[in-house]
């Protein structure tokens, strides 16, 4: 029964994959409700919603074949805050009159579980995000993006000049450390389809970026946010090993190049006066994203892995945080580890909730 | 170091001893005379004094050290720290001696190796909502390996392995800088101390997004608690809320200290590691931080590792780069002990409590260590060296115990103060020193009361040390000198008699009068107040009067039917050592005639006695002496000296008390050659002060005599309870 929703709450952002049938014969058009059919139009004829919900048509996935229909998977994804509208909206939209069920994951399917019920009078089917988040990983990565491939690199991520980013087979992707960086960050290992175990996480994450940038620059947006950053230098806020040793710090091979305390340089009344707010972005951004490699980096020597899977939509429009996550990787573990990167960044989630909607049906 | 400097120096001290000296007693009239000769002599030993102050009291301090570098071939002054940079010039003008800087994580490492091995209460756990903040650990008998997480402005990871042998395996960018930065720019606040109390009083669930904020509650599936934090900061994402300074500061504070916990939990668990302490700025002292570390290893690990601190963690550098320049005396040779009396011990530096004692541990702070004679090794007969504990009652975690026992000492304290005074009749200072010393021991038991854990584990043990420590400090080396002269030469006098007495009775009986006499010969113990004011008015107390206050059997904890059993049926044993307790009718009377009983019966005895005088405490070269006596009018102790199957050896210790891990090298080797089957101790300070629990691969005797009315209640007995506890350990 149409339609097939695959809704993800996560702490910031609401992602929403909508598949839209192209396959529908006259017959099945006279007897599709007016409610059904609106909600088609509405969602497919715009790339806005409201002020805050945004369709990804960019990544749209055309002419898929999902439980012998054919159509088209559309991206869309809205703040969290704004879910209570989204509720009213399908409420006013008569969305419980075409008794379908409505599949969502992430913490937010928990936390409005009641609201749904008693102002939209739907049932939420309730998935656990990290079953989803796999299923959708493997799901998307199997059926590729529009004839390209939705797994790639970086290669020569230590070269500046010719660092390029380019496709990769994830044909046979286990063992593989899956790291979803959203807010917060999840560090998943995964063996098999079935076996996975969440190995760690850390509350260092796309909210930690954000939030400390509305702090530190009055930006509203991730956006803004990011587009700050890539104007700053974070050399300015933090502190070198070479600003305390002059150059590399040989005795334990530090290049003189890499961080040695993030913000160290703000210790200083005058370097605090002489920095701007596109530093202070970059150098946020620099040290989360860091942070993120490092942990990731541990996990994977720990759990054995070599390859490190980075979702998630800090990663959106973020080429500065992905490279440097690639280069990372690379540097510390001298060339052990590879960093992968996926198209459909944050949306993983949503499709794995509407895969589990097709197969319970 | 950015703030303060940390300056490491060696001295010669100059200070007094008491010996004693046999006379020549040929042709003379012995009755008369006093059994040998004390005499007080300058002796010097060596000293390690660590200070630490602030930056900008430099110059002062350099013209201190101008003034004071004496007879010495110095010709450089080793720096390490940020420090070491800025003052470099400064200090090379002002006493012309090169600045050779060290590198900063070796002498750190070498500092904190050195500490490890010295000092036995080095390391704690910190406990935030325990009536005792900081748990002293036991020191392991091998340090190796361990993990240093040095939080300074970024994270340094270093694993040891051995002495000279480490490695930086990681570290982190997000460290006290981070805090101090990044803090300084969201809260205009520009002081680390000053962003660390914005942050003890802030509630980062405002500004943090937790798991319940996202989920509604708990995370269920991963057993995830709604608490957790989600994401840091993830509640700031919005351009038109305030938030409030000390909210940031914690969150700020939250977010930092768990990704350093976390990283050093990951470098743990891949190297194989357990045991982590952490130093640098971010920590020192800060009872904040070391919470929110503490939290952070202890849910990373799922509590498997703990977060270990180091009571002189700002003192590593310096040490270690004193030892860089000592090389050549390499003081890794020798045994050091904390001298209680010179060092400041450790303050909460937690801006709430003593606002007072903040400011002085702040600005200036003392620590010193003295080389010991002789290198100090475990009893080789400990059970479990790892988990061996001398002492039986941790006054740290014991309020009541602690509050007795402060009053206890300060109540003493005018009695041992004058006894001190009176002890150098011909100084004429002697009563200035001894009000001096007063107030020293004084100020001392009033830090203890407020701050328990200054100095580690507080025992009953640690306050008579330091007492001993403060009376040395002010050159009163040994004020029971003359009582114990006086004392071993009226016991002397009455050993024949004993001996014979003992001689007329049956094996059994003598068995009982022995073990008897013994404690009766434990009840001359100038320690206890109980016993000294008797003592003091009754001079004609004797050892007839100690065993009639003795309680009658069955003893409060009395296993003599199993004792007199394994006599009875058992072989002898192959070698017993003794530690002796107090001089007088104790050692002669009491210790001597057990003494003669196992070498009648074919048992090698090991006498050891104190290196150095404690209370009326029989020490080394007194029991020397009295031996000799002893010999001159007994053919059995005589021929057992003479055929070395009586042997006299020192403990290497000067504590009214006892720690088997910390004993005189060549007893050691000594048990393990004549192969000691048999250990005795004596006395409440050795047998129930400490040692009450310690369990030993051999047989064992530990017995004495409570003679303090509120520690005879806590065992369920009265004053002048026996302890007779014969052990064997189970097989």
């Amino acid at each position: 029964v149409f339609p097939w929703f695959g809704l993800d709450i996560g702490g910031t952002l609401v992602k929403l994959v909508y598949f839209e049938p192209k396959d529908i014969t006259a017959e099945e058009e006279e007897e599709e409700v007016e409610n059904l059919k609106s909600i088609r139009k509405y969602l497919t004829s715009n790339v806005a919603y409201g002020s805050t919900g945004i369709r990804d048509v960019h990544l749209e996935l055309k002419d898929l074949t999902l439980c012998g229909r054919k159509g088209n998977l559309h991206f869309i994804r809205f703040p969290t805050h704004d879910m209570p509208a989204f509720i009213q909206m399908g409420s006013e939209k008569h969305f419980s009159s075409l008794h379908t069920t409505l599949c969502a994951t992430g913490g937010g399917a928990y936390k409005f579980e009641q609201d749904f019920r008693t102002m939209g009078d739907l049932q939420l089917c309730k998935l656990d995000e990290l079953d989803c988040l796999i299923k959708g990983v493997l799901y998307i990565d199997s059926v590729g993006f529009n004839g390209h491939s939705e797994c790639y690199y970086f290669e020569n991520p230590t070269d500046a000049e010719r660092c390029q980013k380019l496709p990769f087979n994830l044909e046979n992707p286990y063992p593989l450390l899956l790291v979803n960086i959203g807010s917060g960050v999840s560090i998943l290992a995964v063996y098999s389809k079935e076996n996975y175990k969440r190995v760690t996480g850390t509350s260092l994450g796309g909210g930690t970026f954000f939030g400390l940038c509305c702090l530190l620059t009055g930006c509203s947006t991730f956006e803004e946010a990011l587009e700050m950053a890539s104007h700053g230098d974070s050399t300015k806020v933090d502190k070198l090993v070479r600003d305390i040793y002059g150059g590399d710090y040989e005795r334990f091979g530090l290049p003189g190049w890499a961080v040695a305390s993030s913000f160290g340089n703000m210790m200083s009344k005058e370097k605090r006066e002489s920095v701007s707010k596109e530093d202070l972005a970059r150098a946020t951004l620099v040290t989360i994203t860091n942070n993120i490699g490092s942990i990731a980096r541990m996990c994977a020597l720990n759990e054995n892995i070599n390859r490190v899977v980075f979702v998630g939509n800090f990663l959106r429009i973020n080429t500065i945080s992905m490279r440097l996550l690639a280069y990372a990787l690379d540097y510390w573990s001298k060339g052990q580890l590879k960093a992968l990167f996926l198209e459909h960044e944050g949306y993983f989630g949503a499709v794995g909730a509407l895969l589990e909607l097709l197969d319970s049906a | 170091g950015g703030s303060l400097t940390k300056l490491a120096y060696y001295s010669t001290v100059q200070h007094k001893v008491a010996r004693v000296r046999s006379f020549d007693h040929s042709g003379k009239d012995i009755e008369h005379e006093p059994l040998y000769e004390i005499s007080v002599q300058e002796e010097i030993t060596a000293r390690l004094h660590f200070i630490k102050f602030e930056n900008t009291y430099i110059e002062t301090c350099l013209d201190f050290i101008k003034d004071h570098l004496v007879n010495t071939e110095t010709k450089v002054i080793k720096a390490t720290g940020g420090g070491a940079y800025k003052f470099k010039d400064l200090i090379e003008k002002k006493l012309g001696l090169k600045v050779d800087k060290e590198d900063v994580m070796t002498c750190l490492i070498k500092g904190c190796n050195f500490v490890l091995k010295n000092i036995p209460h080095e390391v704690f756990a910190y406990q935030k909502d325990s009536d005792t903040e900081f748990r002293f650990q036991t020191n392991h008998p091998n340090i190796f390996p361990y993990l240093l997480v040095n939080i300074g402005s970024g994270v340094s990871i270093v694993k040891v392995e051995t002495e000279d042998q480490f490695e930086w395996i990681g570290g982190s960018s997000i460290g006290g800088g981070t805090f101090w930065g990044l803090g300084a720019l969201l809260t205009k606040t520009k002081k680390f101390d000053e962003l660390l109390q914005l942050a003890s009083k802030g509630q980062h669930t405002n500004v943090d997004m937790l798991v319940k904020d996202v989920y509604g509650g708990a995370y269920q599936t991963l057993g995830l608690s709604g608490n957790l934090i989600a994401s840091s900061f993830g509640k700031s994402t919005t351009a038109d809320k305030e938030f409030s300074k000390e909210d940031m500061a914690k969150s700020l504070l939250h977010m930092i200290s768990n990704d350093i916990g976390q990283l050093a939990c990951l470098y743990a668990k891949l190297h194989n590691l357990d045991k982590i302490y952490f130093g640098g700025f971010f920590i020192r002292g800060h009872p904040v931080t070391m919470r929110t570390i503490t939290y952070s290893i202890n849910f990373f690990s799922k509590g498997e590792v703990q977060a270990l601190f180091l009571r002189h963690e700002g003192y590593l550098g310096a040490i270690g780069a004193f030892l860089k320049g000592a090389e050549q005396d390499n003081p890794n040779q020798y045994s050091w002990g904390e001298n209680y009396a010179g060092s400041s011990g450790l303050m909460s530096t937690s801006p709430d409590v003593f606002p007072m004692q903040r400011t002085r541990s702040g600005t200036f702070d003392m620590f010193e260590m003295d080389r010991l004679e002789r290198p100090l090794v475990n009893l080789p007969l400990l059970k479990d060296p790892s988990t061996y504990i001398p002492d039986t009652v941790d006054l740290t975690d014991d309020a009541m115990a602690r509050k007795y026992w402060l009053t206890c000492f300060e109540e003493a304290l005018d009695g041992v103060a004058k006894r001190a005074a009176a002890s150098q009749p011909d100084s004429i200072d002697a009563s200035e020193r001894a009000e001096k010393f007063r107030q020293k021991y004084w100020n001392k038991l009033q830090t203890l009361r407020q701050q328990p854990f200054a100095y580690g584990t507080l025992t009953v043990r640690s306050l008579l040390d330091t007492r001993e420590h403060c009376l040395n400090e002010f050159n009163f080396p040994d004020p029971y000198s003359k009582v114990k002269q006086k004392e071993n030469g009226i016991a002397l006098k009455c050993f024949q008699s004993v001996i014979e007495s003992l001689d007329s009775l049956g094996w059994e009986e003598r068995q009982f009068a022995l073990v008897k006499g013994l404690l009766a010969g434990n009840v001359f113990d100038w320690g206890a107040k109980a016993v000294s004011d008797v003592l003091e008015s009754e001079p004609q107390f004797g050892f007839e009067e100690a065993k009639s206050k003795l309680q009658e059997r069955p003893w409060l904890e009395d296993s003599y039917s199993q004792w007199l059993e394994r006599l009875k049926e058992g072989p002898p044993h192959k070698c017993a050592l003794i530690f002796a307790d107090n001089s007088g009718i104790d050692i002669i009377l009491g210790v001597f005639p057990f003494v003669r009983e196992l070498l009648s019966r074919g048992t090698e005895v090991i006498l050891a006695c104190n290196s150095g005088p404690a209370l009326n405490d029989v020490t080394y070269s007194e029991s020397l002496i009295v031996t000799e006596r002893i010999a001159a009018m007994d053919p059995v102790i005589q021929s057992a000296l003479r055929e070395e199957k009586l042997l006299l050896v020192q403990t290497g210790s000067s504590s009214p008390c006892l720690d088997l891990s910390r004993l005189d090298k060549g007893l050691a080797v000594l048990v393990r050659e004549r192969e000691t089957d048999l250990v005795i101790i004596e006395g409440m300070g050795r047998a129930i002060h400490t040692n009450y629990y310690a369990a030993l691969k051999c047989e064992s005797l530990k017995l004495a005599v409570i003679k303090n009315s509120w520690l005879a209640d806590r065992l369920g007995g009265k004053i002048f309870s026996v302890i007779f506890k014969y052990e064997v350990p189970c097989k």
